[in-house]
């Protein structure tokens, strides 16, 4: 794996996060220098890219990412994802997104109301993002999901415009697990930087952890987008 | 000292897997005619001095509900 020097991205820790090491973990199997930090802090450490992590931030109290939207360390990333810093929010990491309007539409509790944790297939339908330029369209790719709330619903007018701007990032295969509308598992917003998913692509970087390899791609597509020269 | 009291529901459209394992409850549980429950959150808010409404308004818009997907309602009620 080539390593690029130079790319720093940031894993935030809210109260309640759970994933954050497997996500630094994967940056660092990609290649990548992985910096934590602090959801109280709201100094990035100038890094260049920011992933939120999976888990429970603040409990899931109110509902899943409200409260963890309003840390000082989400101000800053609100403010500079929009000026087009990428950020990628994986489960509660998504939920966070989503409750900050960076991306559209919510998250509720899985239709059929039971905690799922199984490997799922996905099929990769964007390629263009910062976080699947290393993805070929149509890629079917496995990973784990695990969650409660991971139903993904909008209105008929918002999946309209995801699907005609190809901002579906990656649908549920075979099953859809949860009841999320179109089956959708993940999203990127209009400018490309900021994707949210439910399914936890961290957890395959490795053969002894995971059902896979294919989590690592998301990260090596973040990186050599970062060495092409995107920058936050 | 006032009690601020906001009801959130989701609206209407929403699926509310809850509501729905409710409503069977309450039938297994001997409760004819049951067509429908929607769970929702109360919060009742103990206020010192006056009532800000307009930013007690922006965080029952932005904090206790997601408008994406709730509605809520604010009722005050001046000791």
């Amino acid at each position: 794996m080539t390593t690029l020097t130079g790319a720093r991205i940031g894993v935030v820790t809210f109260p309640g996060s759970l994933d954050d090491r497997d996500a630094a973990r994967a940056i660092r199997v990609a290649g990548g220098q992985a910096v934590a930090l602090w959801h109280g802090d709201e100094d990035l450490q100038g890094v260049d890219a920011v992933v939120l992590p999976g888990g429970f931030s603040y409990g899931d109290y109110l509902r899943c990412g409200a409260i963890a939207r309003f840390a000082p360390a989400m101000q800053t990333i609100i403010d500079k994802a929009r000026g087009g810093m990428p950020v990628f929010g994986i489960c509660n990491g998504f939920q966070i997104l989503v409750e900050s309007h960076l991306l559209p539409g919510a998250l509720i509790r899985n239709d059929h109301q039971h905690f799922i944790c199984r490997d799922q297939k996905l099929r990769i339908e964007n390629t263009t993002s910062v976080w699947t330029r290393g993805f070929e369209f149509g890629d079917e790719i496995v990973v784990p999901l695990k969650n409660g709330e991971g139903g993904y619903i909008a209105d008929e007018h918002t999946l309209d415009a995801l699907e005609g701007e190809g901002r579906i990032m990656a649908r549920y295969l075979d099953v859809n697990p949860n009841g999320s509308y179109r089956d959708i598992a993940g999203l990127v917003n209009e400018r490309g930087n900021v994707a949210g998913m439910m399914p936890h692509p961290e957890h395959a970087v490795e053969p002894l952890t995971g059902p896979s390899l294919d989590g690592l791609t998301f990260f090596t597509s973040i990186l050599s987008a970062l060495a092409s020269g995107v920058r936050a | 000292m006032a009690r601020v009291i906001v009801d959130v529901s989701l609206k209407p459209e929403i699926l509310d897997p809850q509501g729905r394992a409710v409503q069977g409850a309450l039938g297994r549980l001997g409760l004819a005619g049951v067509t429908d429950v929607r769970q929702g959150k109360q919060f009742v808010i103990e206020i010192d001095g006056t009532v800000d409404r307009a930013k007690l308004e922006e965080l029952a818009g932005n904090l206790l509900s997601n408008p994406v997907i709730e509605n809520y309602s604010i009722t005050i009620e001046q000791a």
